[in-house]
C-alpha cells in the first residue's frame, strides 16, 4: 500500500497543538451547548500534558478537536503550523494515520475482534506488513500487561482490561502525538501507575507529546504542565512539581 | 491494500455469521426460485416443440371452414368434404404423401361387464402412417375393411388395458354404442400430449363404419394430410389451395371456404401458451427475488446502523472514507455474490429435479441465471454502499456515538 503522507512545514514549529480562540458548539436555541467557549491553548513538541477539570468542562471536546476527530465551530486549531480547517477529510485521516495515537475514554474496540486484531488495526491502515504488525501488536500488549490476553476478545476482558487494549492500540503504530482521555480511569492505583510511568517513560525515553485527560491528581503530577477547565474555557495552567520521577 | 481491504471484509463476514447467513438466505431464496420456474417453464416449452414434431413436422391439417379467430369463428356455413377430394388429393398432388379423413365422438366401449369412456376416431390406415403411428399388436384395416365400412377396431394402449388387462384383446368383440366390433389390433404407445390428454385412450374404427354407424353422416370436418418428402409444408399447401379452390370452384377474389394449418403453426399456438405460462411463473419468482432482495437490503442498512461505531473506529485510527467503502463494498459483493451463487446452484438443482418429474427436458437459459445473479449482487452492493456511504462522511466521532 502507498502510504501518503501530509506534508508538514520542515522547521518544527515550537507547537505540536496550538488552539486559538476555539469554540465548539452543540445544538441551537435553547438547547445550545458551549462545549468549548474560546480555548486557547499550546502543546510543545515532547511535552507531557494533563488536562483536568470538573466532569462536562469540555476536556473529551477539546481532545476530539486536537485529535482531527471532531472540527471546531469557531477559531483555529494548528497542527504543528498546519491549519487543520484547510485539511480535506482524506488528509485529516493521513494525519490520524501517521502522527496520532488516540485513547478513548470509551475505550472503542472493535467488537467480535481479538485484542491483538484490534491493536494491528491502525497499523493496517499504516500499510505495515503482516509480521510487523503482530510483533509490534504483541510488543504494546506486553508493555501494557496484556501480552498473554492477546486473542481474546474484548467482550472477555474487564473494563480494565479493554482500556489497557485500547491504549496498546494508541502507542503501537508509533505516534508522535498520544491524546489520552482518562486512560486510566478504569484501573487500580497499581496498574494506573504502571501505565502513567509508561507514557511518562515514552515521554522522557522516545519524544513522544502527551496530552492526557485525568481525573486523578497523582496521575497530573506526572506530567509537565496541568491545563486546568472549567465551563469550556481553560481556567488556570500551572507547572507541576516538574513530574513524579 | 485491496487485498488486505478483501481480508479485512471476509474477516468482518466470519464475525457475524447469523447475520450474514440471514443476507445470504434472502439471495439464495429469490435467486433459486426464479431459476427454478424458467427452468422449468423453458422445459415444458420444449417438451411441446418436440411433441409436436414427434407428431409429425410435415403434416397438415384441412378443415372446412374458415379460420376465424375469436367468438364469431364459425364453420357451419362452410361446405364439409367427402371422401371423394380425399381421394383426388391423394392422386392429384405429387407433393402429397397421403391423405386421411377423420372424426372422432367420445363414447362408451363395453367389454364384457367392463367400461370405458374413450374417443372413438373413424379413419383409415393412411391416418397411422400420417402420424407415424406403429402397431403394437394384431394388424391394422385390410382394403375391405376399409371400403365395406366393416364392424373392426384397433385399440389404443389405455384402452386395451382398462377393458382387458392381462387379457389378449384380439379377436375380442367390444360395443361402441349400438356398433359391436371386433378387436383386430393394438396400437403402440404414444403417452401424454403436450395438452396432458392421453393420445393412446382412443379406439379406431374405419371411416366407413364411423360415418355409417356413428356420426350418421360421410361429411368430412378434418383430414390430415402428410407432406411427401422432398416438398416443404409451404409447396404442399399452395398445391392444397389451388386444388380445392378448383373442386369447390372459389372463384378469383373469393375467400378461401376451408383452412389449412401445419404443425408448425400449431408448435408455435402451444408454446404460445407455455410461453405465457413460463412468464406468469417468472413473474411470481421475480416477486420473491424482489421479496429476497429487501431482505438483504434490510439486513444491509441494519447491519452498517450497527456499524456505523465501527466505521468510526476505522476512521479515527486513520481509514479513509473510501477504504471503510471498499471494506463494506467487498462485504456486500462477497455475501450477496456467494448467496447468488448458492441460489443458482439450487435453482438448477431444483430445476432438474423438477424437470425430471414433470418428465420434460432439463433447459437451462444462461441469461436468466445471469439476470438473477447480478440482480442479487446488484441489491447487495446498492444496499450495502449507500449507506456506508452516508456513515463514511460523518466526522469520526458523530460515527463513534452511534
Ligand atoms: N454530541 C453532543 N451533543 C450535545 N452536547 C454534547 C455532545 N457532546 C458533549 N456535549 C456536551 O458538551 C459538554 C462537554 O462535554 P465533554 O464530553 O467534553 O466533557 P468532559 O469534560 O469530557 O466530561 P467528563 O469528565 O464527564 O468526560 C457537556 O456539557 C456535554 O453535555
Ligand atoms: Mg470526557
Amino acid at each position: 500500500m502507498s502510504s501518503p503522507t501530509v506534508s508538514l512545514p520542515s522547521e518544527d514549529p515550537q507547537s505540536v497543538i496550538a488552539l486559538r480562540d476555539v469554540t465548539r458548539v452543540y445544538g441551537k436555541g435553547d438547547a445550545l451547548v458551549r462545549a468549548l467557549d474560546g480555548v486557547t491553548l499550546d502543546v510543545a513538541q515532547g511535552e507531557f500534558v494533563a488536562i483536568m477539570g470538573p466532569s462536562g468542562s469540555g476536556k473529551s471536546t477539546a481532545l476530539n478537536v486536537m485529535g482531527c476527530l471532531d472540527r471546531p465551530s469557531s477559531g483555529q486549531y494548528l497542527f504543528k503550523g498546519v491549519d487543520v480547517a484547510n485539511l480535506t477529510r482524506d488528509q485529516r485521516a493521513l494525519l490520524r494515520r501517521h502522527y496520532l495515537g488516540f485513547v478513548f475514554q470509551g475505550y472503542n474496540l472493535l467488537p467480535r475482534t481479538t485484542a491483538l486484531q484490534n491493536v494491528e488495526l491502525p497499523m493496517i491502515y499504516q500499510g505495515r506488513p503482516r509480521a510487523e504488525r503482530e510483533a509490534r501488536a504483541i510488543a504494546a500488549l506486553e508493555k501494557v500487561g496484556l501480552g498473554h490476553r492477546a486473542r481474546h476478545d474484548p467482550s472477555q476482558m474487564s473494563g480494565g482490561e479493554q482500556q489497557r487494549v485500547a491504549i496498546a492500540r494508541a502507542l503501537a503504530g508509533g505516534p508522535s502525538l498520544v491524546l489520552a482521555d482518562e486512560p486510566t480511569g478504569n484501573l487500580d492505583t497499581k496498574r494506573s501507575t504502571e501505565i502513567v510511568e509508561l507514557l511518562q517513560q515514552l515521554n522522557r525515553e522516545d519524544g513522544l507529546t502527551i496530552v492526557m485527560v485525568t481525573h486523578e491528581d497523582d496521575m497530573a503530577e506526572y506530567a509537565d504542565r496541568l491545563i486546568w477547565m472549567v465551563d469550556g474555557r481553560v481556567d488556570s495552567v500551572r507547572k507541576t512539581r516538574g513530574g513524579k520521577r | 491494500m485491496f487485498w488486505e481491504t478483501v481480508k479485512l471484509a471476509v474477516q468482518a463476514i466470519l464475525r457475524n455469521p447469523m447475520r450474514s447467513f440471514l443476507t445470504v438466505l434472502g439471495v439464495v431464496i429469490g435467486v433459486a426460485a426464479v431459476i427454478t420456474m424458467v427452468t422449468l417453464g423453458r422445459g415444458s416449452t420444449a417438451q411441446v416443440t418436440t411433441d409436436v414434431e414427434k407428431l409429425g413436422a410435415n403434416l397438415l391439417m384441412l378443415t372446412p371452414g374458415q379460420a376465424r379467430f375469436g367468438p364469431s369463428a364459425t364453420t357451419d356455413t362452410a361446405r364439409p368434404f367427402d371422401e371423394k377430394v380425399v381421394k383426388t388429393i391423394i392422386d392429384q398432388l405429387s407433393s402429397v404423401e397421403t391423405a386421411a379423413p377423420t372424426g372422432s365422438s367420445t363414447m362408451v366401449a363395453v367389454y364384457g361387464n367392463t367400461n370405458y369412456r374413450t374417443r372413438v376416431t373413424g379413419t383409415t390406415n393412411n391416418y397411422l402412417q400420417a402420424t407415424d403411428w406403429d402397431m403394437a399388436q394384431g394388424r391394422s384395416f385390410t382394403n375391405l375393411e376399409e371400403e365395406a365400412g366393416k364392424q373392426v377396431c384397433i385399440l389404443g394402449e389405455t384402452l386395451r388395458e382398462e377393458l382387458f388387462g392381462n387379457a389378449d384383446p384380439v379377436g375380442e368383440n367390444i360395443r361402441l354404442g349400438t356398433l359391436s366390433c371386433n378387436v383386430i389390433g393394438v396400437l403402440s404407445a404414444k403417452g401424454a400430449s403436450s395438452f396432458g390428454t392421453d393420445q393412446d385412450d382412443i379406439v379406431i374404427v374405419p371411416f366407413r363404419t364411423f360415418a355409417r354407424r356413428i356420426a350418421g353422416s360421410s361429411d368430412i370436418q378434418l383430414i390430415y394430410i402428410s407432406v411427401r418428402d422432398g416438398f416443404s409444408t409451404d409447396r404442399a399447401t399452395d398445391d392444397l389451395t389451388a386444388l380445392l379452390r378448383e373442386i369447390r370452384r372459389i372463384g378469383a377474389g373469393e375467400d378461401d371456404d376451408f383452412t389449412i394449418r401445419d404443425m408448425e403453426q400449431m408448435a408455435t399456438m402451444l408454446t404460445g401458451v407455455t410461453d405465457v405460462l413460463t412468464g406468469l411463473l417468472s413473474a411470481v419468482a421475480a416477486v420473491s427475488l424482489l421479496v429476497g432482495g429487501i431482505g438483504i437490503m434490510n439486513i444491509m442498512l441494519v447491519s452498517v446502523t450497527e456499524r456505523t461505531r465501527e466505521i468510526g473506529i476505522r476512521m479515527a485510527v486513520g481509514a479513509q472514507a473510501r477504504q471503510v467503502l471498499l471494506q463494506f463494498m467487498v462485504e456486500a459483493v462477497v455475501l450477496s455474490g456467494l448467496g447468488g451463487l448458492i441460489g443458482v446452484v439450487l435453482g438448477l438443482s431444483f430445476g432438474a429435479i423438477g424437470s425430471n418429474m414433470l418428465n420434460v427436458p432439463f433447459v437451462v437459459d444462461p441469461q436468466i441465471v445471469l439476470i438473477a445473479f447480478a440482480f442479487s449482487v446488484l441489491v447487495g452492493v446498492i444496499f450495502g454502499y449507500f449507506p456506508a456511504r452516508r456513515a463514511a462522511q460523518l466526522d469520526p466521532i458523530q460515527a463513534l456515538r452511534h
